[in-house]
This record gives structure tokens, C-alpha cells and sequence, in this order.
């Protein structure tokens, strides 16, 4: 009974409220503290943005959300992590049910060393996909804006794709298996301003169904596509915390952080 | 269920009970799996395990020894054998030998003139003629000590029970014979060592110019790719083939020079090339490959920046290499230099082909005698069907494993000792 | 600026290496011979290697085309015949070949898949600790001579089969126990090379896989192992080619003399147990035999040396991806 609880409910429960949500979130390499004591709401069918310096534990908290960080052996958790109310890191949940229920672009481009077809179609078939494949496979290419460029060439190895190409079909990989929120780190860092310009627009279309949670350096970028800001910082033994977070448009106009105005304008960071 | 005004369609995903299932399903192949992979590395360590124990388990055991002479009846006025003084122990020789062969043994060397030590060595293999009747492994000892205890009352009522170490001191320092239990591996090890003394005379130069050539000095033009090339091919020839090579090039062809005959130096009994020069040589081409290939990776690891502050203080190119390049590579190059020796001193099959002799019990004295290597007499003593050959098979096999172990830990040192050093 | 009349100049500038200085004014190119002279003899230390390879194949070359050039042996006979019987001047290489491939094939029997299975086990599931203690004791495997696998073979490998399947149908010799010997040596190899392209696999396709909800399985033998792929044919193949080449397991255990014959566990010599069979007597040269060791070489050289090139091929294509 308590096996997953996760997966209690088959459709996304309806729009208003927290998709997931970190509560008193303290994470350790080995002896070093990455983050402290972060509490942090990340809304449904929204796009959350996460800003700070480099090295502030932004990437780490985006990978707390789906149990990515376990895979560092010397990564230690603590504090809770909810998710249709249940925490993740209890020791009845499944990372692997976890990360199928919340999917993760990369800063780099990482399609696997396969075809076009089969970097979309693998993460469906090991999911227990029943259906026509094809279909699924023309249907995230098409959302990930990337059907038109590799119609012809499904076959082909996903790693002659372009580095803008690549990341979209990263996109398409996380989306084909339908997961209720994606988490991106630095999703356009390897990429032009018009891959980035595409990727955005995508973004937008699909928060619509999906839940969007994106670690940005680019405070254009942050203000250009999210609908909520989060603003990490590190305090003097380099852990990083949360200092506020709120709807972009307020958090950027008006900051009710000195450190958080510091920041946006360019005074330190 | 179409909610989202976007075109992202529902699909077909386990949920619910199904995708607990699903995924326990997937859990349960994987822990299988893993499982299996856990057992085949096991496996494999495990079979490491039984090479060794196999190894020392041959190398000591219990032997059933029949003396034809009790020593005991030979002691005199109540003074154990190994006790009495030269003169008494040539009367118990004349008094137990026949006439004929105390002629042969003074025609050798002089009874009086001989040492104590000799001579009772010489009463214990003429007039004791002790016998191993029998031998047993180190696990037929502890396991089965009754049993044997058993056989040997039995079938050799004559006979004493008494453990033994095939590697023994008297084993290192004798020479070869063909009785078992007075085989020892001397005249091996010599020609090992000296085989190994012209194989790294003559590879180390050759392996750290050619590496140093590549790295340092060689362009990207046909030639030297055909060098690269080379030699990577020529590190996965078959050992054996490199046998070949000697045999034609070395022993036969060269005959005058590997037999020393060109030096008037050559061993008048046998005058061929099948000598420590030939097969030091051979292996020399053997490593070859392996020290270059070792070497060129300390000398790539050697960074730019000090070749360029050298080369800005207006150096040239080989005083660059000489005191700044080769000085920080060495500790690499060396380790690279052992593990590749460490190569030369199993090899067996090359050897056979060059060396080819079976019984030798003169030391080697330089590089125009004739010789054999541990590895060879390890091959000889195997392939015949005696079992107490296979003991001293086995020990030999053991003092193989031993200097290896002792050469590969002292690659080891050098490399830790090297990284830390890099680290200050 | 700078023209040929340095020399001419006042020497009184400094009397510690004013012409030291001096000299170094002139930027004219200098012919260095000592510089030239060293790098000529590294040139010759390089060079070494292809005379090495031009003595193989002169050699190989010549003596075999000695052998055929015999009376009674052709071409033909010596790939088409399945008796080699040199008394009766019988030279078909076919006993001895199959005699390789019978050992060669339960060497890769034992070493594929328990070498892949190790590689995978350790680059993919063991600690870092104990693939720092695993690693090195299997490439200690790897440096045992192999003339004490030829002990192992005769003193514990057929020992035990005659005690599974009985006295009677396992020879003393026999290419079975020869071959899963051959196996145990080169597993290393196979788990060690293949271990290293594993390994060099980055890491963001690992967590790529992970972030699709695959389980560590899945990650390992579907993502990683397909994308190591050349690395780990090119591990097998040289194996292959050491199992092909090895020597004295074969010559110690598989039997001393050519027969033609697929029954695992009856004696059978293979190419290089006949060759040095052979060359451990004190053969004259310009025999018959001793040509024909170097014709069976020469079919040695060629097949190891085609896997090894080829090998190397599939090394090239998985650096080209991942380095
Ligand atoms: N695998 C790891 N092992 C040890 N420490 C780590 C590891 N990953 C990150 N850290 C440390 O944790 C802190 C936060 O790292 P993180 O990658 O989350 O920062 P970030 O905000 O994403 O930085 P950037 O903007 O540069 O990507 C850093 O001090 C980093 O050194
Ligand atoms: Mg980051």
C-alpha cells in the first residue's frame, strides 16, 4: 500500500496549486554544505525561474526535485521534498518512478549515441509505452519544434544533429514519456540566441500542460519566460539559500530583497 | 481527456497499480542481473584464487622418502652422520661405492681434497640414495594426513614421512639434474638474469630514443605515421613469432656473432647462435613496442609550459629534452620500463624457439653461453609426465610469481612515489 | 641591420661574456651538429621498430616461400588438406587450425561473457572502492606468464573435467581444458579494455538515461554498453587475437601432436603448441620442418595481425566519438 503513493492518481491533479515543493531542504557533498534550509513552491502548469551566482547550489536543487543527486555517491539529503503529497526521498519512493513522473533537460546537449528515432522512442519503450510508436515519436518532435529539421533523417545518428538541434531533441526525449513537470539547468547556455529564442517560445507553449522549473544565468531570459522568480545566493561557508522568491514581474521591478535589487542590477554576482 | 488546448495528447503509460507492478517487474530483472554480474566477478577473482592456491598448493607437501641406507647405521662411535669429520665419511664412500665410480669421483676432484660439506653431500647421494616414492600436495597434507599415513605404511614400510618445501634454499642454488628431488633452479635463474641484463641494455635506449623521437621531434609526415602505426601492430605480434624472428635472424643467420665466434669468445662445445645474446636480443625486439609506447605516454605527460620556458631562455630543442623533459618523465618511463620487463621474464615460448635446450647444469658465464630460463624449465618440468616434476614445477612457478610480485610492486612505489612528488 | 660584422665590433663591453653576447646578435640559422647528430639517432631508435616488421615479414616471407617451394608440398594441399603428417610428407594446416579454433573458442566462451560481465559490474555497479581493489588484481591475472597458466591447465583444469566427465572421455591432453585456461587469461583483457571504454562514457549520458525513470540495468546495458560499443568490440577482438597466439597453455595442454578432430576432449596440437613442439628439438635448418614452422607462422602473423589492425579500427571510431 504504501509502495508508491505517487502514482495514486492517473491525470495531473487540476491547475491551482504546488506541483512540488522543497521543505527545510538541506543537501551535503560529503562534508560540505550545498544548501541550507531551502523552503521553495514551485507552481503547477507555471514556468519557475532559479538566478544566482555561480556555485550558489542552483543546479543542485534543481536536481533534488527528481533524485538526480543520489547518483553523486558522496550526495546526502535531508529535509523533504513533496510531490502529490508524498516526500520523495521517503524510503518507500522509487527514484525510478520519480524521475518518470519528472523529467530533466541538461545544461549540454546528452542525446544517447542512437538514432533520432530511438532517443525518443527508448525512454517510452523501458516505460512500458503500449502504442504506436511512430506516432509518439512524430508527435514530440513536432512539440519540441524539431520535426520539420529531421523528418527525413530519423534514422541517423542523433549526434550529427546540431548543438540547438541537439538540445531540442533532449527536449523531445523528456517530453515523450508525458512527465508532469521538467526541470532544465541552463537549458540554452550551448546555444545561439535564436536556438535559445526557439527554445523559449517552446517552453511557453508547453507550460500550458507542463510545469516548468529552469536554472538560468541570463536575467533577460528569466524576465523574458517565466512566470516566478526564485533568487538563490551563498552565504560566507559557500551554502546557498533561498533568498526570496515570488512572480517574476514583481521580483524584478520590485525586489523586496537589498540582495535580490543587488543582483538583477548587476551590482555583484 | 483532452484538458490542454496545446496538441500534447494523452498516452498510453502504465499508471496506478500497473505502473507499481511495472516497475517492480524492471526491479526484480535488475537485481537478478546484478546479481549475475556480482557472480561473474566473483567468478573471476576466484579463479585468480585457484591459480595461486593451486600453485602453492603443488610447491609443499608431505613426501614418503626411502634411504637405501638408514643414515642412522652409518653414524659412528655414536656421532650422527652429518656430524663425522672428512676422513670418516670417505671410509663410509670407499666401503659403499664400488671401486669404479671412487675412481670417476677422484678423477673429478680429489676425495681428500674436498670439502666436509661435499662429502657428506656426496655420502647422502651415493650411499643414503634417499627416494621420494611418493609426494602429496599441501591440501592432501592437512586434509588427508591419516590416509597418507595409511599408504605409506602399506606400500612403502621402508619409507620416512616427512613434509617438505619444494622451495627451498637447495633450491635456488642448485643445478639442474634429472632427478626431482635435487633439481634446483640456479642455472635458470642466472641465464633469466642475464637474458634480462641484455634485453634492457639494448631496449631501454632504443624504446626512450624512439619515444622521445616521436614525441619531441617527429612531424605528422607518411613516414612517422607509419612508424605510430608499427608500432602499435607490432605490440599484439604473438610472442612467438618474435621466436621466429631470432631463430632466423639471430641464431642463424647472425651465428657468428651471437655464438661469439666472431669474438673468438664462443663456447667451442656447441659454436651456434642458440645463445644469451640471441635470446636477450629477441626479447629486446619483443619490449620493445611496450617500452616505447609506455614511455611516449611520460613524455606527453610532461607539460608545454616547461618545454616553452626552456625553449624562451634560448635552449635548444635537445638541450630542452635532456635536462627538463627526460628528468620529469623518468619516473614514468622506468615504471614502464619494469612493467614491460616484467613481461620478458614470463615469456617462454620465444625462448624455446631460440634457446632450445633442455639440460643444462653449467652456469651461464656471459652472453655467448648457452642458457635456460626460469619460464623454460617451468615448460620442462610441466610437460613431463612425473608427478614430483610438477612439484618443482610448481615451485619454480611460485619464485616466477614472487619476482614478478616484487617488480610490479616496485613499479608501484615508483609511480606513488612520482605522484606525490607531482603534487608538492 | 645585424650584418656579418659582429666580429669586427670592440670586444671591451663587459668582460663577463661580452662575447657571448655578442654572438648572440647574429640570428643567422646555425647548423647544429650535435642537434642534428642526436636527432639522427632518434630518428634510427624510431626506425627500429619497422625494420623489426620488414625482419618478420622478410623472414616469414622467405622461409615459407622455402616450404613451398619443396618437393610435394603446394599451395593447395596446405590449405585444403586435413592431415598433417610430416613423415609421410602429408602438410595440411587444417588439424592445426581447427586445434587453434577449438581453444580459441572456449577461451571466448569463458572470456566474453564473463569478461563483459565484469566490465560492466565494475564501471557500472561497483564502489569506487572496490573497482580500486578489483581492478588491479585482474590485471594481475593478466601479467601472470602464461607458462604457469600451462601448469594450471595440466595440474588443475583437466584434472578436474576427467573428474566431471570421466577418465575415459577426457584425455590426459585435450583443447577443452587448454582453451577454458586460455579463457581465465585473457578475461582480463577483455574486462580491463572494456572496462576503460565503459568508463570514458560520460557522464551526462548516464544521468540522461537516469532522468527518463531507467533503472541502473537498463542505464548499463542499454544506454552505456551500445555507446562503448566499439570500444568493447575492439577489447574482444584483441583478445581474440592473444587467445590465437598464445602459446604455451596450448603447447603444455592441448596435446603434442596434429589431429583432426572437433571432440573437445581428446588431445589435438594447435599452430603455435606444433611450432614450438617443433623448434624445442634440435632441428637442422634447411629441414622440412623447420621451413614448415615459419609457413604456419606466417598464417599466424596474418590472422593476428588482421584482427589487430582491425581492432584498431573500431579503438579509432570510439575515440573519434567520445575523446
Ligand atoms: N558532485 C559534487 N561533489 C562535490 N561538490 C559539488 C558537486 N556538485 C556541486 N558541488 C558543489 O556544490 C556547490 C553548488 O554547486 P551547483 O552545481 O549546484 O552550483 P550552481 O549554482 O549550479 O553553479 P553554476 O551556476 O556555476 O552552474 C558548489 O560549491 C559546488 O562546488
Ligand atoms: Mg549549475
Amino acid at each position: 500500500m504504501t509502495g508508491s503513493a505517487v502514482c495514486q492518481t492517473s491525470r495531473p491533479i487540476p491547475d491551482a496549486g504546488c506541483a512540488i515543493e522543497a521543505r527545510s531542504l538541506h543537501v551535503y557533498y560529503g562534508i560540505f554544505r550545498a544548501l541550507k534550509d531551502v523552503d521553495l513552491q514551485i507552481e503547477r502548469q507555471k514556468i519557475t525561474a532559479i538566478i544566482g551566482p555561480s556555485g550558489c547550489g542552483k543546479s543542485t536543487m534543481l536536481r533534488s526535485f527528481n533524485r538526480m543527486n543520489e547518483l553523486v555517491p558522496s550526495c546526502r539529503t535531508e529535509g523533504k521534498v513533496m510531490f502529490r503529497n508524498r516526500n520523495i526521498y521517503d524510503s518507500g519512493v522509487d527514484p525510478v518512478e520519480v524521475r518518470r513522473r519528472i523529467g530533466m533537460v541538461f545544461q549540454r546537449p546528452n542525446p544517447f549515441p542512437k538514432s533520432i528515432y530511438e532517443n525518443i522512442a527508448w525512454g517510452a519503450r523501458i516505460n512500458g509505452y503500449r502504442g504506436h510508436l511512430d506516432e509518439l515519436v512524430e508527435e514530440s518532435l513536432r512539440l519540441a519544434a524539431l520535426w520539420e529539421d529531421v523528418r527525413d533523417k530519423l534514422q541517423q545518428s542523433a549526434l550529427a544533429l546540431s548543438g540547438g538541434q541537439q538540445q531540442r531533441l533532449c527536449i523531445a526525449r523528456a517530453i515523450a514519456i508525458r512527465p508532469e513537470i521538467i526541470l532544465m539547468d541552463e537549458p540554452a547556455s550551448a546555444l545561439d540566441p535564436i536556438a535559445t529564442l526557439k527554445i523559449e517560445e517552446l517552453m511557453r507553449e508547453l507550460a500550458e500542460r507542463y510545469t516548468f522549473v529552469v536554472v538560468t544565468h541570463n536575467m533577460q531570459q528569466a524576465a523574458r519566460v517565466s512566470h516566478q522568480t526564485a533568487f538563490f545566493m551563498m552565504d560566507a561557508d559557500r551554502a546557498g539559500y533561498l533568498v526570496e522568491q515570488g512572480p517574476t514581474r514583481d521580483l524584478f521591478t520590485n525586489p523586496r530583497d537589498r540582495r535580490t535589487e543587488d543582483y538583477i542590477t548587476g551590482r555583484f554576482g | 481527456m483532452n484538458r490542454c488546448p496545446s496538441a500534447v495528447s494523452s498516452i498510453n503509460l502504465p499508471e496506478g497499480d500497473d505502473l507499481r507492478d511495472f516497475i517492480a517487474g524492471r526491479h526484480a530483472r535488475g537485481r537478478l542481473w546484478s546479481t549475475a554480474l556480482l557472480a561473474s566477478t566473483i567468478l573471476a577473482v576466484i579463479a585468480l584464487t585457484a591459480l595461486l592456491v593451486n600453485i602453492v598448493d603443488g610447491a609443499s607437501g608431505f613426501v614418503a622418502i626411502e634411504n637405501a641406507v638408514d643414515p642412522q647405521s652409518l653414524s659412528v662411535d655414536g656421532i650422527a652422520l652429518q656430524d663425522l669429520e672428512s676422513e670418516t665419511l670417505i671410509q663410509i664412500i670407499g666401503s659403499h661405492v664400488s671401486a669404479a665410480v671412487v675412481r670417476r669421483l677422484e678423477s673429478e676432484q680429489p676425495l681428500a681434497k674436498r670439502s666436509r660439506q661435499d662429502l657428506y653431500e656426496l655420502v647422502i647421494e651415493r650411499v643414503v640414495k634417499p627416494e621420494v616414492k611418493q609426494g602429496w600436495t599441501l591440501s592432501e597434507s592437512i586434509f588427508g594426513r591419516e590416509e597418507i599415513q595409511v599408504v605409506v605404511a602399506e606400500q612403502y614400510p621402508k619409507a620416512q614421512l616427512v613434509f617438505r618445501s619444494w622451495l627451498s634454499l637447495d633450491f635456488l642454488t642448485s643445478p639442474q639434474s634429472s632427478v626431482p628431488e635435487r633439481a634446483g633452479v640456479r642455472t635458470a635463474l642466472l641465464g633469466t638474469l642475464w637474458t634480462l641484463l641484455i634485453t634492457i641494455a639494448l631496449a631501454f635506449p632504443l624504446g626512450v630514443g624512439a619515444a622521445v623521437y616521436l614525441e619531441e621531434y617527429a612531424g605528422d609526415t607518411f613516414l612517422n605515421r607509419i612508424i605510430r602505426t608499427n608500432i602499435n601492430n607490432l605490440a599484439g605480434v604473438p610472442s612467438i613469432i618474435y621466436g621466429l624472428l631470432g631463430l632466423a635472424i639471430f641464431v642463424r643467420s647472425c651465428a657468428p656473432i651471437t655464438s661469439g665466434a666472431a669474438f673468438g669468445r664462443g663456447d667451442p662445445t656447441t659454436a651456434n647462435g642458440r645463445t644469451i645474446l640471441s635470446a636477450g636480443l629477441t626479447l629486446a625486439l619483443l619490449v620493445l613496442p611496450l617500452i616505447i609506447i609506455n614511455a611516449q605516454e611520460a613524455v606527453r605527460s610532461v607539460p608545454r609550459s616547461l618545454r616553452y620556458g626552456s625553449l624562451s631562455l634560448g635552449a635548444t630543442q635537445w638541450q630542452t629534452i635532456r635536462s627538463h623533459v627526460l628528468p620529469q618523465a623518468l619516473p614514468g618511463i622506468l615504471t614502464g620500463t619494469i612493467l614491460a620487463m616484467s613481461r620478458a621474464i614470463g615469456e617462454t615460448a620465444p625462448l624455446v624457439v631460440v634457446g632450445a635446450t633442455t639440460y643444462i647444469v653449467i652456469d651461464p658465464s656471459g652472453p655467448f653461453s648457452k642458457f635456460t630460463t626460469l619460464p623454460m624449465q617451468i615448460y620442462q618440468w610441466t610437460a613431463r609426465p612425473q608427478a614430483d616434476f610438477r612439484r618443482i614445477a610448481a615451485a619454480a612457478s611460485l619464485l616466477l610469481l614472487v619476482l614478478l610480485l616484487a617488480m610490479n610492486a616496485t613499479a608501484i612505489v615508483l609511480r606513488n612515489h612520482h605522484s606525490q612528488k607531482g603534487c608538492l | 641591420m645585424t650584418g656579418g660584422s659582429e666580429d669586427l665590433a670592440p670586444r671591451a663591453r663587459s668582460a663577463t661574456g661580452g662575447r657571448f653576447l655578442q654572438q648572440s646578435h647574429d640570428l643567422r640559422k646555425r647548423p647544429r651538429p650535435g642537434d642534428m647528430l642526436v636527432q639522427g639517432l632518434l630518428f634510427f631508435c624510431g626506425a627500429v621498430s619497422i625494420l623489426t616488421t620488414l625482419g618478420i615479414v622478410y623472414v616469414l616471407g622467405r622461409e615459407s616461400l622455402l616450404f613451398f617451394t619443396h618437393k610435394g608440398v603446394s599451395l593447395l594441399e596446405f590449405f585444403t588438406s586435413t592431415t598433417w603428417q610430416p613423415s609421410i610428407g602429408k602438410f595440411g594446416v587444417w588439424p592445426l587450425v581447427t586445434a587453434t579454433l577449438m581453444t580459441t573458442g572456449f577461451a571466448m566462451l569463458i572470456a566474453l561473457p564473463l569478461g563483459l560481465a565484469v566490465a560492466v559490474y565494475l564501471s557500472e555497479y561497483a564502489s569506487a572502492r572496490a573497482r580500486n581493489i578489483l581492478k588491479p588484481v585482474l590485471e594481475i591475472l593478466a601479467g601472470i606468464p602464461t607458462v604457469v597458466y600451462g601448469y594450471f591447465a595440466l595440474s588443475f583444469m583437466t584434472p578436474l573435467l576427467r573428474s566431471i566427465f570421466g577418465r575415459d572421455v577426457v584425455s590426459i591432453y585435450n583443447t577443452a581444458s587448454a582453451g577454458l585456461v586460455m579463457g581465465i587469461l585473457i578475461l582480463p583483457l577483455i574486462s580491463s579494455m572494456s572496462e576503460d571504454a565503459l568508463s570514458a562514457i560520460p557522464r551526462s549520458l548516464r544521468e540522461a538515461s537516469y532522468a527518463l525513470g531507467a533503472t541502473r540495468l537498463e542505464t548499463a546495458v542499454q544506454v552505456v554498453l551500445p555507446a562503448a560499443l566499439s570500444g568493447v568490440t575492439a577489447a574482444v577482438i584483441v583478445a581474440l587475437s592473444r587467445a590465437i597466439g598464445e602459446t604455451m597453455i596450448a603447447a603444455l595442454a592441448a596435446g603434442a601432436g596434429p589431429a583432426f578432430t572437433i571432440n573437445p576432449f581428446r588431445p589435438a596440437e594447435t599452430m603455435t603448441g606444433h611450432m614450438v613442439r617443433i623448434s624445442s628439438g634440435d632441428i637442422s635448418y634447411d629441414s622440412m620442418d623447420y621451413d614448415s614452422i615459419f609457413a604456419i607462422g606466417s598464417l599466424l602473423f596474418v590472422l593476428t595481425l588482421t584482427l589487430n589492425v582491425v581492432s584498431r579500427r573500431f579503438v579509432a571510431r570510439f575515440r573519434e566519438v567520445y575523446e
